[in-house]
């Protein structure tokens, strides 16, 4: 294996990066906006920094600022940033290019977009090491072997020879990580790794990142909005609003004492609870329902039974089931076996066959507002049209009622001229809700509908589903993965797992032992803020695996 | 840092109050943005409407009469001179304006009804109609189309409205190719799936959630297909099929006065004769190719005004 120059020269608890005082602004509507509003930031040689916020914080900004850079639309317009005694704030654009990809390394978010779909994963995993002539060819595909070894990625031998869509979405995030670690980097930034992953995916992927950081000494920046995610990956925590630093502490001290009022905002998300009560009416029942797309079943046996007036948070990770389930219930895909029975009577299996009524009462709101609300329309035609569609209301009564409806989501009328591009991500969702409780609906089914959104928005929304159902006794099937989420609203959880049901009972019940082995490890998987929590659950697993 | 409005609220969210526009005052500050080439294409395109739309006012002549000198000279009865039986060639131009610029625009948007509709129908019912209507798309371009439309034309006769109809439905073609292209990627959306799960129909659905997210490619498919449509009509002019004399259009006209630009030498101005329906066409399709550019901007950006 081959070691960069530098690296032999460079000490522990040698500052590496050290910006001062950087601000960055951002082209939109016609000028430029002030993004970054001038913040420190040291980092040592391998320390790990936390970045958090909330999304427009800053945080993605200020970590592409770390390597020089800034993206199309934004520059840096004061401060320093010096790497390693080079200021990359003045160096010139050629010479900040033989840093990246060699010494400064960056993971995207989303690997599945940031691969090239056309190359193998070692081709793509070897390119900036090769290309900087750090080691040959031979060389480098030997080493990124033993990196996806010691990422713990099946069938390392082979598994570069692969095309990215060959490989699932937690392999893609390591193998990215093998590709920044590659260069043996002095500095990587980790832009949010795994909040596309699932939380038993995600563990995994911690784990790897950790372990690789640690044993190659390199300092990282991990960009996240998790606050338990940073946790157990930071060494120290720096938290940002609105493109300025709240504060900074070690990982410990900010957990167990934050001094700002807004740092202590972010911890108490999590506090949001919800007695939990029981209920014989039942609304719906899912009764012993197969399902399959073409020729490849998804569903097989599926129960659940949702009480009026309740909250069924039905839990797992992706491709369990949990998604084709509610497609069943509204007939978007007709079950191959099983009934649905809607207050006691049986839902036609197929969509063009329910009547008017029977798809007023099952509304549904999806994960990705963006994709959920025609981008040509205005709030008022998106919320209009099933008012205008099951009620029959027109002209200045579906107008008033818009306006009603705007109100109980906690907007107001001036956002009835708008369109979906000019509102916020917490914003869009609420319009989404206000679609649904147009139709006057007896049941909502919510498809990750908090998933895409951060904490404090997340909390936002639960409490005003919360509130509607208070209000008029709205029944939710709720779709998540967030075991969080479920704990704050659920009455009832349903657990799925490839397709399965494997229990379902109260809240108390499913998340008190004794589990079932999946349950258990679903809820083992979630990350808790407590810095030491990964450890603790990876010593576990290896030893019940011993 | 503002540490007092820490709690969530989503009216905090809203940075500024704008004002309820009405459809027309939007209209007026999007026009009142338009670029220069666009007041141009409007321009352009209202001189001519208003010349198709009032001919019978404007000709000096009518566009059959005909007079004792073929081919005379540019003089202030006949401005533009008279073409090869002897008829006014500036009172064609007008009337030309009326028939070229109709039998265009009717055909452009008789094709794009045909197409457009299929094309989303298609996309939205991936199974059967898709594969009977695509199948029968390609065979359909599989023949040349020029000898097709020849082909057509002497089987029902070369009246206007049967050419019409035989360009549209040749050219619509094209335009479902591309629409049923552009409308795959919006039917998957959720949205679609929203207002289906809702129980909106078909048309519906097509009108509202699907149209108005793949205007833009459509219209400048559009400007392009009203350019052809000239080129279409004066090959089969050329060719004896379009449209009959003694009806005036700038294409015919092109070609039955082409001979006189060999006279240039003698006389600069016979010379241009042939070049003025040529820069009628010219003119008209650069003026509806800006305002299409324009168009085009305008509906590919979701924000309207601000």
């Amino acid at each position: 294996m081959t070691t960069n120059s530098t690296s032999d020269t460079r000490q522990k608890n040698d500052l590496l990066l050290e910006m001062r005082d950087v601000r960055i602004e951002g082209f939109s509507s016609g000028r430029w906006h002030p993004i970054i509003k001038g913040i420190d930031l040291t980092l040592k040689s391998g320390e790990v920094l936390g970045l958090i916020g909330e999304s427009g914080a800053g945080k993605s900004t200020l970590g592409l600022a770390a390597m020089g850079f800034a993206r199309p639309g934004c520059k840096i317009v004061g401060g320093s940033i010096v790497f390693d005694g080079q200021d990359l704030a003045q160096l010139p654009e050629s010479a900040k290019r033989h840093l990246w990809g060699t010494r400064i390394t960056y993971v995207a978010q989303s690997a599945a977009a940031a691969f090239n779909p056309a190359h193998r994963l070692i081709e793509q995993t070897i390119e900036a090491t090769v290309r900087a002539q750090i080691s040959t060819s031979t060389e480098a595909r030997k080493d990124a072997v033993a990196l996806y070894r010691s990422l713990q990625l099946p069938e390392a031998d082979t598994i570069g020879n692969r095309y990215p869509h060959q490989v699932s979405g937690g392999q893609l995030q390591r193998i990215m990580t093998a590709m920044a670690m590659a260069p043996r980097p002095d500095l990587i930034i980790f832009d949010e790794p795994t909040t596309a992953l699932d939380v038993t995916t995600q563990v995994e992927v911690l784990a790897a990142m950790r372990e690789i950081v640690a044993s190659c000494d390199t300092a990282a920046i991990y960009i996240t909005h998790d606050l338990a995610v940073v946790a157990q990956m930071a060494n120290r925590i720096k938290v940002l609003r609105y493109g300025e630093e709240v504060e900074e502490a070690d990982t410990p001290i900010m957990l167990s004492a934050p001094k700002q009022d807004y740092t202590k905002s972010l911890w108490s998300v999590r506090a949001l609870q919800k007695p939990e009560r029981d209920s014989m009416d039942v609304l719906l029942e899912i009764d012993h329902v197969d399902a399959a797309y073409g020729e490849t079943p998804v569903l097989f046996d599926v129960s659940i039974v949702v009480p009026r007036g309740k909250t069924v948070a039905v839990v797992g990770e992706s491709g369990a089931g949990k998604s084709t389930t509610a497609r069943v219930i509204t007939g978007w895909l007709p079950q191959s076996r099983g009934e649905v029975r809607f207050k006691g009577v049986s839902l036609p299996n197929a969509l063009k066959s329910r009547s008017v009524q029977q798809l007023r009462q099952i509304q549904m709101i999806y994960q990705m507002a963006d994709t959920a609300m025609n981008p040509r329309q205005t709030v008022e035609e998106i919320i209009g049209r099933p008012l205008e569609f099951y009620l029959g209301l027109k002209g200045a009564a579906r107008e008033r009622r818009v306006i009603e409806l705007l109100h109980m989501i906690e907007l107001n009328e001036n956002f009835a001229d708008r369109l979906p591009s000019e509102l916020s991500g917490g914003q869009k969702q609420r319009v989404c809700i206000a679609r649904a409780l147009a139709a006057e609906p007896e049941l909502i089914i919510c498809d990750e509908v908090t998933s895409s959104l951060d904490q404090i928005v997340q909390e936002g929304i639960l409490r005003l589903l919360m509130c509607l159902q208070e209000e008029f006794g709205i029944t939710y099937l709720f779709i998540t993965h967030d075991i969080a989420t479920v704990r704050a609203i659920a009455d009832e959880i349903v657990v799925m797992f490839q397709g399965r049901v494997i229990e379902q009972g109260t809240k108390s019940a499913v998340l008190n032992p004794p589990y079932p082995e999946y349950t258990q490890r679903l809820l083992s998987s979630v990350p808790e803020m407590d810095p030491s929590w990964l450890d603790r659950l990876l010593a576990e697993r290896s030893r019940d695996a011993a | 840092m503002n540490n007092n409005s820490q709690a969530y609220s989503a009216t905090a969210e809203v940075a500024s109050v704008r004002l309820r526009r009405s459809r027309w005052d939007r209209a007026r500050v999007t026009l009142g943005k338009a670029p220069r080439s666009a007041w141009f294409g409007m321009i352009v395109f209202a001189i001519y409407l208003f010349i198709a739309l009032f001919a019978p006012w404007l000709a000096p002549f009518d566009e059959t009469q005909v007079f004792v000198t073929p081919f005379a000279s540019w003089d202030a009865t006949h401005w533009f001179g008279t073409d090869q039986i002897g008829r006014d060639v500036l009172s064609r131009l007008i009337y030309g304006a009326r028939n070229t610029m109709g039998i265009a625009l009717a055909t452009t948007l008789l094709s794009f009804a045909i197409g457009g509709s299929l094309g989303i129908m298609a996309a939205i019912n991936r199974r059967l109609l898709d594969q009977i209507l695509s199948r029968s798309v390609d065979v359909l371009m599989a023949i040349p189309s020029l000898i097709f439309s020849l082909m057509l034309l002497s089987i029902f006769g070369s009246s206007i409205p049967n050419l019409i109809i035989i360009i549209a439905v040749l050219d619509s073609t094209r335009v479902f190719r591309l629409t049923r292209a552009v409308a795959i990627n919006v039917v998957v959306m959720d949205y679609v799936e929203a207002a289906r799960l809702r129980g909106d129909g078909l048309w519906w659905i097509m009108r509202h959630e699907i149209l108005p997210n793949i205007t833009p490619p459509l219209i400048a498919e559009f400007g392009l297909r009203f350019c052809f449509v000239f080129l279409t009509i004066a090959a089969l002019s050329f060719l004896g099929l379009g449209i009959q004399p003694p009806t005036a259009d700038w294409g015919s006209m092109v070609r039955e006065n082409a001979n006189l630009i060999q006279f240039a030498q003698f006389d600069i101005k016979a010379g241009l004769t042939p070049l003025l329906p040529a820069g009628a066409i010219a003119l008209l399709t650069i003026a509806v190719n800006f305002i299409v550019d324009w168009f085009l901007h305008q509906t590919s950006g979701l924000r309207d005004d601000h």
